[in-house]
């Protein structure tokens, strides 16, 4: 699915991401766990394409596509997807609208025929359901007035409105209380087909005990410094990240 | 001064106007006369004008209309010559006189429309009235608007501006609107034209006491236009809102000029102005709120928002405020920004081209003000027109068949 070689990425000159490599096969979910300014949330924006982010060496392929030579929307098109750590609010753009203009285009990448107005807000109905999303939500400007645990809901009833086959999760657990956690953690199982992969950025060890990675990365000053199995990240979860940031 | 060609017009026509004219507005003509040729027309010096170059738009050899049509009477509406009210006390009354733009509509309009609403009288359905600018020449169009609210009277007014021929049409416009006590106005105004035409609106306003003015201003295709507005809140606890937003791309300028004075206490005025620049557009705002020594308990908020979508579009936003009294609320803002670069990349990761993400993003900035007009089918047709606009779909009057 994702083949990432020796990525090298800086924002205003400076370098962030220091040589990354990584393989997410179909269907696999890998976490990526590190300390404050590592280089987590870097990765993901280099991986969607956020223009801020200037990519300095190696490459990027999803499906056999180079993904570094792709527009930030042919990438999203092509079925790559962000839950944003800090989802933006665009005032003035209802998210019925913004939800349309996504689907559309989505549709259009495919070839599919555009759905009619009706089957559009039936789909919205449905796929709200998920993740609990109150109806009000949905008529409003885009996360305008959301709190933080509805913004990351709606993250995840986009992701349902979308159907991507590659998920990266920055940080989707961060300030949502213990409820919200269960409702999104199992709105996104509820959503994931067996080719579905994912790349989930969390500092806690309860987003991963819903979500159960197959491999656990340690991400320290812009590289992969190990990986394994589950347990690591319960290891993190017990001893930190000392031994690593010591090195 | 170029002015000559209208001067020596006017010295030519001036029986032929006298007669086809009425005696109200004959009675205005030769101080109109007078004021135009001792001052001719206003340069960019001129603190008002600013912005536009009012000697250039005027200078082409525009034909001018004296046929004065101002249409069929209606219950409410009808020519000035066929007044059901006598209207010399509203007049040119409460219009700049010293004004040259405004001196040279009262020089030379033959005709004028009349809207009066009479005491706790409120129209069936909204007022509106098309202007259609059509004709195989350059062409000056001289428009006289009066409308008389009268006590406790209601009424929404729509006057739309269109043109169906690519000529050069300039259209000099005044306005006079007299708000007794206790009326209710909303005034529209939608400007649908084309890059060849001009436009100079001057629209005053006078409020009694208990009065609501909701004035709302939309250009949404232009070429040059140069709006004015200014309220006299005349009578305690009456209040006057100023909206407006701006689509403009291309070579367009947009110069919006208002100015409200609080004269009594216990007015609430607001405005809101927003603009979208694209291209090599110009903008222009300048708002002044005037409040009057005595005129205490006066709450005042102005806003003006600007959205340049590149470097070569530029606004010039000039909030002004002068306070004589000590116990007021007044605000003012102004900002000019550009589309918010976060917002872009959120709606494209989900999917949305650059192009609609900052179609989406434009349209939802001008959502503001027309959220604010109160008429639901008027709201939903600007939300479509102004949608098929930003899409540049929008190259006249969408849906019209006149034109």
């Amino acid at each position: 699915m994702l083949e990432i070689r020796d990525l090298h990425a800086s924002i205003n000159g400076k370098e962030i991401l220091k040589g990354i490599d990584l393989t997410i096969r179909d269907g696999e979910i890998h976490a990526v766990m590190g300390t404050n300014g590592a280089g987590k949330s870097t990765l993901s924006n280099v991986i969607v394409g956020n223009p801020s982010y200037e990519v300095t060496q190696g490459e990027i392929i999803f499906n056999g596509q180079n993904l570094l030579e792709m527009s930030t929307e042919e990438r999203a098109n092509a079925g790559i997807f962000l839950s944003f750590q800090q989802p933006v609010e665009i005032p003035g753009v209802s998210m019925t609208n913004f939800m349309r203009a996504a689907v559309n285009a989505r549709y259009k990448a495919q070839g599919r025929e555009q759905l009619s107005a009706g089957d559009f807000l039936k789909l919205m109905r449905e796929k709200r359901k998920i993740v609990e999303l109150d109806n009000k939500l949905t008529s409003r400007s885009v996360n305008e007035g959301f709190s933080g645990g509805e913004k990351k809901r709606n993250e995840i009833f986009q992701m349902a409105m979308l159907e991507p086959t590659f998920c990266i999760l920055d940080e989707t657990d961060s300030g949502l209380d213990v409820d919200a956690l269960r409702i999104v953690a199992e709105g996104f199982n509820k959503l994931r087909r067996p080719e579905t992969s994912a790349m989930v950025i969390t500092h806690y060890r309860r987003l991963l005990d819903y979500l159960k990675p197959n491999i656990v990365h340690v991400l320290i000053d812009g590289r992969i410094i190990k990986t394994g199995g589950p347990e690591l990240a319960n290891e993190i979860d017990e001893n930190g990240f000392a031994d690593y940031v010591a090195r | 001064m170029k002015n000559n060609q209208y001067t020596e017009f006017y010295a030519q026509l001036e029986e032929n106007i006298r007669q086809r004219s009425c005696p109200v507005m004959n009675a205005q003509r030769r101080e109109a006369f007078l004021t135009f040729s001792a001052q001719g027309f206003p340069s960019t010096r001129t603190e008002r004008y600013k912005y536009t170059d009012v000697a250039r738009d005027f200078a082409p050899d525009y034909g001018i209309q004296l046929s004065g049509g101002v249409g069929e009477s209606t219950e409410f509406c009808r020519p000035l010559s066929k007044a059901d009210i006598d209207v010399t006390p509203y007049y040119n009354h409460i219009a700049d006189t010293t004004d040259s733009v405004v001196a040279l509509n009262t020089m030379l309009a033959v005709d004028a429309l009349l809207i009066h609403v009479p005491s706790d009288t409120r129209p069936k359905h909204p007022i509106q009235i098309n202007n259609i600018l059509k004709g195989k020449q350059d062409t000056m169009t001289l428009r006289r608007i009066l409308i008389v609210m009268e006590r406790g009277a209601e009424a929404d007014v729509i006057i739309t501006d269109h043109a169906a021929d690519h000529q050069q049409f300039l259209c000099n416009q005044v306005i006079e609107v007299h708000c007794d006590d206790n009326s209710r106005l909303n005034l529209y105004e939608i400007e649908e034209t084309n890059l060849m035409c001009t436009r100079y609106s001057n629209v005053f306003i006078r409020e009694g006491r208990d009065c609501s003015v909701r004035h709302t201003s939309l250009t949404l295709f232009n070429g040059h236009t140069r709006n004015s507005c200014r309220v006299q809140l005349a009578g305690e606890h009456s209040e006057a809102i100023l909206n407006g937003c701006v689509i403009a791309d291309k070579m367009q300028r947009v110069d919006n000029n208002t100015v409200i004075e609080h004269l009594v206490p216990h007015c609430t005025s607001q405005e809101l102005y927003k603009y979208v620049l694209d291209d090599s557009a110009v903008g222009a705002f300048a708002g002044m709120v005037h409040v009057h020594p005595g005129a205490q308990k006066t709450s005042s908020a102005m806003t003006n928002a600007n959205l340049c979508a590149t470097r070569q579009a530029h606004m010039y936003t000039q909030p002004m405020l002068e306070i004589y009294a000590d116990d007021v609320k007044c605000s003012h803002g102004s900002t000019v920004g550009q589309l918010n670069d976060q917002a872009l990349f959120y709606m494209r990761q989900r999917g949305i081209s650059l192009h609609e993400a900052q179609l989406l993003l434009k349209s939802a900035f001008i959502t503001e003000v027309i959220d604010t007009i109160p008429l639901e089918a008027l709201r939903d047709r600007l939300h479509f027109i102004v949608d098929k606009r930003m899409r540049g779909e929008l190259s006249k009057c969408e849906g019209c068949k006149l034109c």
